[in-house]
């Protein structure tokens, strides 16, 4: 009898190949998985990171709904020349609240993870209007319906429920006010703005799409854009503390 | 949200459907349930074998036609029509998920049921159960398909169908595992067949991974929309766990299913190596598993993470070769049939497309390889090799095998087709994926360009005007591959409607050994 016949107890044998093998794929997965979880050094430690207001949130999902992803990354790799081009790179604490993580695995366009504070508002409508004509070489599709379009965030609040029933510091408060929340912050010199910069430290709050009419699914994937990667101060940040 | 709607209308639709289709098979039923064996043969169920092999032939057609189209996108933009439903965003989804879900599922479940079939000498276990997985199968992709359209999607990348899909998914997979498992148990062979090995790896793996991808909470019932419970990093490090082993279990385990039943038949040998077919199965299975971040190169994911990632991508070479070379050595005294039969060269061919893949895979593993190769078409040309030579040039090898076997024709209806059908789709697969390794390795040397003044050389949108002239030669090779495709759909219509019928009973064709 040589080692090799031993195997026949899995070629004769349906189930014990079954566990055989969910016995085998299972070893990987647990050991790279499941530190994650628990090893503090595996998320940052920064200040500044807050959850999405509800306006962000809503905008992340049409960045997700339109598959925004296809073309962008959000992830900065610490290599020389992407730290030039975007900025510091990425840390994992600023994408903890991103369900789902949309680092993206294709740059037909740039990275975006700091295009926050990059372009003005009106810049951002012109090309999600029309790309070209900003950017006449680009071959990003255009996405007109987005400024025409309403914003449907009268229950955004169930969205946040969710949220913070998978651990997203969302209190009682905000998810209150989530509906009136996300008006407020599209409209410029709203008079709830104080309220939602208290819940939401350095919320930026104005008419991002340039029709005080109507608050549009281009408001908020502008409120999303023009917020991505500017929650860390890195004047502040200690890289060396948080090598891992 | 009427987008919802449609697909609950869908949903109801199928399930009238369903039921009057089984009410109706009630009243015509025969006495009893089809016998398991008529004189002492294995009374084979094909229908859904059948079913599946032409979903995968028209799903082929369709997602080949998808993919040209997002790659003509990518040449003249003013394809979108700025129109939701045409943007690239949510086209090239659909073209991942026809090829790969689609096409290439459609493919592993009609051979399975063909080969645990044949293998065990057994009838396929249920009656209506396999019928459930086919149809099932192919109402998911439906769902799957119409919901990126409209905007319904998660947006993590092979795994975007929302919640109730994914739900609906797991009921018609864990039917599939039963009928499988179940006609395993029948067989008449002691030994269970290398094949099945591989198969069922294929099944057990891919359910694992759903689960854990797709762990989500609604919004509300009555909302298409869900929250992944997995956040940020974590969120990343199970999405290409699941990811790359799409790849690992999908695209490469279903697929050496294919190649350790339908190669040795095809070529008439048994298979090369038995003893290297254990190591190769337990070595890859266990290897693939831990490969997933070295999608997450140099990302927020911690080092020691990256890697045992890149460790074992690189280990992983090895099995995959063995596989390989198992494969191709299985035509030890038959080489010369790959001059006279164009099917077999096809199989051939894909098992080489498999080992360039599998090394070019493991160098891109390498972290000083990926700081390059990452985010660029240098990717896009990696998956295409494995994608268009190994995935799709295995299954039409296998699909031309199946459906003289299954309609009962003496053999195909012309060689030759299948030969114009080897050389164009060639042709087509060395213009995508060279103009892909240029265009990609370019990008990347052009995004970490330096002048001597030490400042950045080209701005972004330079790097995305170099690339017009490889998306045209890409476009081109895809559009040579999928007329490749359309030849053999001409090919095999013709086998069923014209070629005379074999007059020997099916089911006689002699067992194969198991080597
Ligand atoms: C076909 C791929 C493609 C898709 C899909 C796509 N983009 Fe782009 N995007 C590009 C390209 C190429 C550029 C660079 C040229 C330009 O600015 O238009 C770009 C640039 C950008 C920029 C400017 C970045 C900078 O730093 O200059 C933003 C912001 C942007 N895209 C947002 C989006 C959003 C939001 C979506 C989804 C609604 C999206 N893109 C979908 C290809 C794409
Ligand atoms: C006619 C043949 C085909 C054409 C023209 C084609 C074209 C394309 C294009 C244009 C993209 C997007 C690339 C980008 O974003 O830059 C793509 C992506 C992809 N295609 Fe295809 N494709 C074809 C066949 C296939 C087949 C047969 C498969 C699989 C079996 C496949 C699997 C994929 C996958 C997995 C991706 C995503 C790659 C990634 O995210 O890195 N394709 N294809
Ligand atoms: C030993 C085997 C293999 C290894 C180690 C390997 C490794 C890799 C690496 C390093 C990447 C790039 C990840 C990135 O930078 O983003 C990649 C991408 C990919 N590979 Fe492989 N590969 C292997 C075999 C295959 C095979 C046989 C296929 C079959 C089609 C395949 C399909 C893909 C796909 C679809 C992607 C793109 C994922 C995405 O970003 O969307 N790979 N692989």
């Amino acid at each position: 009898m040589s080692l090799w016949s031993k195997h026949a107890i899995f070629e004769k044998n349906s189930i014990v190949l079954s566990i055989g093998v969910l016995v085998v794929i299972a070893i990987g997965g647990l050991v790279e998985i499941t530190p994650l979880f628990y090893l503090k050094s595996t998320i940052e430690k920064v200040d500044g990171v807050r959850p999405y207001t509800p306006l962000e949130l809503a905008g992340r999902n049409i960045y997700v709904r339109e598959g925004c992803y296809n073309c962008h990354s959000q992830m900065i790799r610490p290599l020389r020349d992407e730290v030039e081009r975007y900025g510091h790179y990425s840390l994992a604490a600023e994408s903890m609240y991103d369900r789902p993580f949309q680092w993206g695995s294709k740059r037909t366009g740039p990275d975006l993870a700091r295009v926050g504070g990059k372009y003005s508002d009106e810049w951002h409508r012109d090309h999600l209007r029309q790309p070209k004509s900003v950017v006449p070489g680009t071959v990003m599709p255009a996405y007109p319906w987005l400024a025409e379009t309403e914003l449907g965030a009268a229950h955004i609040a169930d969205d946040l429920k969710v949220q913070a029933a998978l651990g997203v510091p969302y209190t009682l408060e905000m998810i209150a006010n989530a509906a009136t929340d996300a008006r407020a912050q599209a409209t410029t010199d709203s008079p709830s703005a104080g309220d939602l910069i208290k819940r939401y430290p350095n919320a930026q709050v104005r008419d991002y799409d340039g029709n005080p009419d109507r608050i549009s699914e281009a408001d908020a994937l502008i409120a999303y854009l023009q917020m991505l990667g500017t929650q860390v101060d890195f004047k502040l940040y200690n890289d060396k503390a948080n090598i891992r | 949200m009427p987008e919802y709607a449609f697909h609950a209308y869908l949903f109801a639709a199928a399930s009238a459907a369903a039921v009057f289709a089984i009410v109706d098979r009630y009243y015509d039923r025969l006495a009893q349930l089809p016998p398991l064996t008529i004189d002492g043969k294995p009374n084979y169920n094909m229908g859904p074998v059948k079913f599946a092999t032409v979903a995968a032939m028209l799903w082929g057609i369709a997602g080949f036609t998808v993919g040209l189209y997002a790659a003509l996108e990518l040449a003249f933009p003013v394809l979108n029509f700025d129109l939701p439903w045409l943007s690239f965003g949510r086209i090239r989804p659909l073209h991942t998920s026809a090829v790969i879900f689609a096409f290439g599922g459609n493919v592993l479940i009609g051979t399975s049921f063909y080969v645990v079939q044949r293998t065990c000498r057994a009838r396929l276990a249920g009656d209506l159960a396999p019928w459930f997985v086919v149809l099932g199968y192919n109402f998911f992709i439906v769902i799957a398909g119409t919901g990126y359209l409209l905007g319904i999607t998660q947006s993590k990348e092979y795994a975007e169908p929302e919640w109730y899909a994914d739900l609906w998914l797991t009921v018609v997979w864990v039917t599939y595992f039963l009928v499988y498992i179940g006609t395993i148990m029948r067989r008449e062979e002691p030994h269970i067949y290398v094949a099945n090995w591989f198969y069922l790896a294929f099944i057990l793996t891919i359910a694992v991974l759903h689960l854990g991808n797709n762990a989500a909470i609604p919004v509300s019932l009555f909302s298409p929309k869900s929250y992944i419970v997995w956040s940020g990093v974590q969120d990343a490090m199970v999405q290409w766990w699941y990811g790359h082993n799409a790849v690992g279990f999908f695209l490469t385990a279903g697929f050496l299913a294919i190649m350790y039943y339908f190669i040795p038949k095809r070529a008439d040998r048994p298979v090369y190596s038995y003893r290297l077919s254990i190591i190769h199965i337990w070595a890859l299975i266990f290897l693939y598993i831990w490969a997933g971040p070295h999608h997450l190169h140099y990302t927020a994911l911690p080092d020691w993470a990256q890697t045992l990632g890149m460790t074992f991508s690189v280990m992983l070479w090895m099995p995959s070769w063995r596989g390989m070379i198992n494969g191709l050595m299985t035509l030890s005294g038959a080489w010369d049939k790959l001059r006279t039969d164009p099917v077999l060269r096809m199989m051939v061919v894909s098992v080489a497309f498999y080992g360039m893949a599998t090394f070019e895979g493991p160098l891109m593993s390498v972290k000083a390889v990926n700081s390059l190769s990452h985010y660029t078409d240098w990717t896009i040309g990696h998956v295409h090799s494995g994608a268009l030579g190994w995935v799709a040039y295995v299954s039409f090898g296998a699909i031309y095998c199946l459906v003289p076997w299954l309609w009962n024709r003496r053999e195909l209806y012309s060689l030759k087709l299948v030969n114009w059908h080897f050389w164009i789709s060639s042709l087509g697969i060395v213009f995508y994926i060279s103009a892909m390794w240029v265009s990609g390795i370019l990008q990347g040397l052009m995004w970490r360009a330096y002048t001597s003044l030490g400042f950045l050389e080209y701005s972004f949108i330079e790097t995305v005007e170099a690339m017009h002239p490889f998306y045209l030669i890409r476009a081109l090779g895809g559009a040579l591959f999928l007329a490749g495709a359309l030849i053999m759909v001409v090919n095999l219509w013709k086998t069923v409607t014209s070629v005379s019928e074999l007059e020997a009973a099916p089911g006689v064709r002699p067992a194969l050994a198991a080597a």
